[in-house]
């Protein structure tokens, strides 16, 4: 199995803190397949999601991006190979989707440059991609939750990136546009682009997830293939509450047992 | 990425028209502001109140004197003042994503008119001492709100730079309150009042080339990476993301933004609600995009100081301070645009 991100013995605390955020974390996330971090609040899935991005260095140990040091990244190849889909964003000027989607080309543009008409291109194919053509020329500001979300995944489908990180990417969302962005993402798995993301919805995970990571209390509690992770006494020891799994159809439900 | 189907083309040509409208929307503006910079130069009170006839410049040299050494580096000064004032305005308020920000919001105004006021009361009203000592105090002002971020230990970038830049004007408005206290008020009081209301009454060409080329350059400079300055209105984890070194590219734009105010400030006093009217303006006749947005701030900024300075000299017989025309215009503007549906911004 090639990792597209290997970490070794990755551990960030966080200024004045004295317990770690992430410990000792060692994990590989599997290229070309959909990885789901699962784990309770505060267990430090937004920082290991920050160190994925760089956007926080660790302390100790090193993360490799696709064999090559992540710190060996320009900002520029960074942001051509992973790009993010924040869980909200403020959205305080009236872009309209198709200028808001262009800013995903910046990693591909000079300082000095506007996008060219190929990155209107590869904007709109973003903006289809994710279904969202009827509203690629209304400002950001009037959208509803479930659009705004899938704006953020076009603007960084615009990035074509390798690997895609999503923070809780339904959390915010109706039955209806979870469904949407599930299927978006099986989509986007069969084109061979890895992702990974968090959520607190551990049916979410079984929907469409290879692999499961789960951390608990800033460490590694399992790390493996979604199947033999979303087993009833691994999610009650994540949760610390008693967890159960069952069929529906060929979905496996995960749910609270009171 | 392989793309599954093909992308709607009729879209892209619906970008594209949107684009070219917002050019000639541009060129538009740059015609009026020619336009109107002619009759400025043609209007005044030599060699009788109004506008004169262009043809009367060659036969008396005196008005032709009027006309190159008094009115020209005057209507130069508000058209590249004006356009410095919205840019900076505009730039400011990207990267707070806030659109009622302004450079005073990093006390650069205040540290400003406290160094013309200390000017003022030591050295009596020299233009030259006004102006260095207000462009320092502007700057220094600037580095502090900086360097006591930089020292704070929680909250993100904008958010330490805004907390240190309140506690720096504050500081500077006490201290020009200060001087204000002890100043002469037969001479020095007077000048430190009329120079905060703000006009460009006293301008020649020494003053003109003392600041033109600093708020040029910082045109061009913004004009440059205009698209970019899109990018840091994200939020700083998102832009990061997409690839930019978020404190790097924000100090650039920032510093640029206000020496190119200080620079105005120092030779024409405070000029309110340019920096905060203008943008909103423009966002209106240009869409939220900076491509467009940016320069169409700088020519609406520039029509619009331009405007109200001849205006403020011709209207009455003695002169109108700018400051007070362009907060006056700006207020009335401004609750126009809030009181309309469709706000540009949420607010």
């Amino acid at each position: 199995m090639k990792c597209a991100y290997r970490l070794e013995q990755v551990t960030y605390t966080y200024p004045l803190r004295e317990n770690p955020a992430v410990s000792n974390l060692d994990l590989c996330i599997p290229e070309g397949r959909t990885t789901v971090l699962l784990g309770p609040n505060g267990a430090g899935k937004s920082t290991l999601m920050d160190l994925l991005l760089r956007w926080r260095k660790p302390d100790h140990g090193c993360i490799h991006l696709f064999d090559a040091p992540l710190a060996s990244y320009t900002k520029r190849s960074l942001g051509r190979t992973v790009s993010l889909v924040p869980q909200e964003e403020g959205a305080r000027f009236s872009f309209t989707v198709l200028e808001y989607v262009l800013f995903g080309r910046s990693p591909y543009l000079h300082e000095l440059a506007s996008p060219t008409h190929a990155d209107v291109e590869i904007a709109q194919a973003a903006i289809t991609q994710v279904g969202i053509q009827e509203i690629a020329h209304r400002p950001i500001t009037t959208l509803s939750g479930g659009e705004h979300q899938l704006v953020l995944l076009a603007r960084a489908l615009a990035q074509q990136p390798r690997v895609l990180l999503l923070d809780e990417p339904t959390s915010s969302l109706d039955p209806g546009n979870t469904a949407k962005v599930i299927r978006i993402l099986r989509q986007l798995s069969e084109q061979g682009i890895t992702l990974f993301f968090t959520t607190h919805d551990p049916t979410v995970a079984a929907d469409c997830a290879h692999h499961v990571a789960m951390i608990s209390h800033s460490e590694l509690l399992f790390s493996g293939p979604a199947t033999d992770a979303l087993t009833p006494p691994l999610l009650s020891e994540l949760y610390g509450t008693p967890m159960e799994t069952f069929r529906h159809g060929d979905r496996l439900m995960v749910t609270r047992v009171h | 990425m392989t793309m599954k189907q093909k992308p709607g083309t009729g879209e892209t040509h619906r970008y594209a028209s949107r684009i070219t409208l917002y050019r000639y929307r541009l060129l538009a503006f740059a015609l009026l502001l020619v336009v109107l910079a002619t009759v400025a130069l043609l209007t005044g009170r030599y060699p009788s109140a109004g506008i004169a006839n262009p043809l009367h410049l060659l036969e008396d040299a005196l008005f032709a004197k009027v006309v190159l050494n008094v009115r020209l580096p005057r209507i130069l000064l508000a058209i590249t003042g004006g356009a410095s004032l919205a840019a900076a305005g505009f730039v400011f308020q990207m990267l707070f994503a806030n659109p009622l920000v302004e450079p005073g919001f990093l006390g650069v105004s205040q540290g400003a008119a406290f160094g013309a006021a200390a000017a003022i009361t030591l050295f009596g009203f020299s233009a030259l001492a006004v102006q260095v000592s207000a462009s320092l105090f502007g700057l220094l002002a600037l580095a502090t709100s900086y360097w006591l971020a930089k020292r704070f230990r929680f909250g993100g970038w904008i958010l330490r730079l805004v907390l240190s830049g309140i506690a720096v004007g504050a500081m500077f408005s006490a201290g020009l309150s200060i001087i204000k206290l002890v100043a002469d008020p037969t001479t020095s009081l007077q000048d430190i009042t009329f120079w905060m209301m703000g006009g460009l009454w006293n301008s020649t060409w020494k003053t003109a080339w003392s600041v033109m080329p600093v708020m040029w350059t910082a045109l061009v400079v913004l004009f440059a990476i205009r698209w970019r300055i899109n990018l840091l209105s994200l939020d700083e984890r998102t832009a990061h993301a997409i690839g930019i070194s978020v404190s790097r590219e924000k100090s650039l734009v920032l510093f640029v933004a206000t020496i190119a105010t200080t620079a105005i400030i120092s030779v024409a006093g405070l000029i309110g609600w340019v920096g905060l009217i203008i943008p909103h303006l423009a966002r209106r006749l240009f869409g939220a995009d900076a491509r467009f947005a940016l320069p169409g701030s700088m020519l609406l900024g520039a029509l619009f100081l331009l405007a109200c300075d001849t205006v403020g000299r011709t209207l009455l017989s003695s002169e109108i301070p700018l400051g007070v025309l362009t907060s006056l215009i700006g207020a009335v503007l401004f609750i126009i645009i809030l009181t309309r549906p469709q706000t540009e911004a949420k607010l």
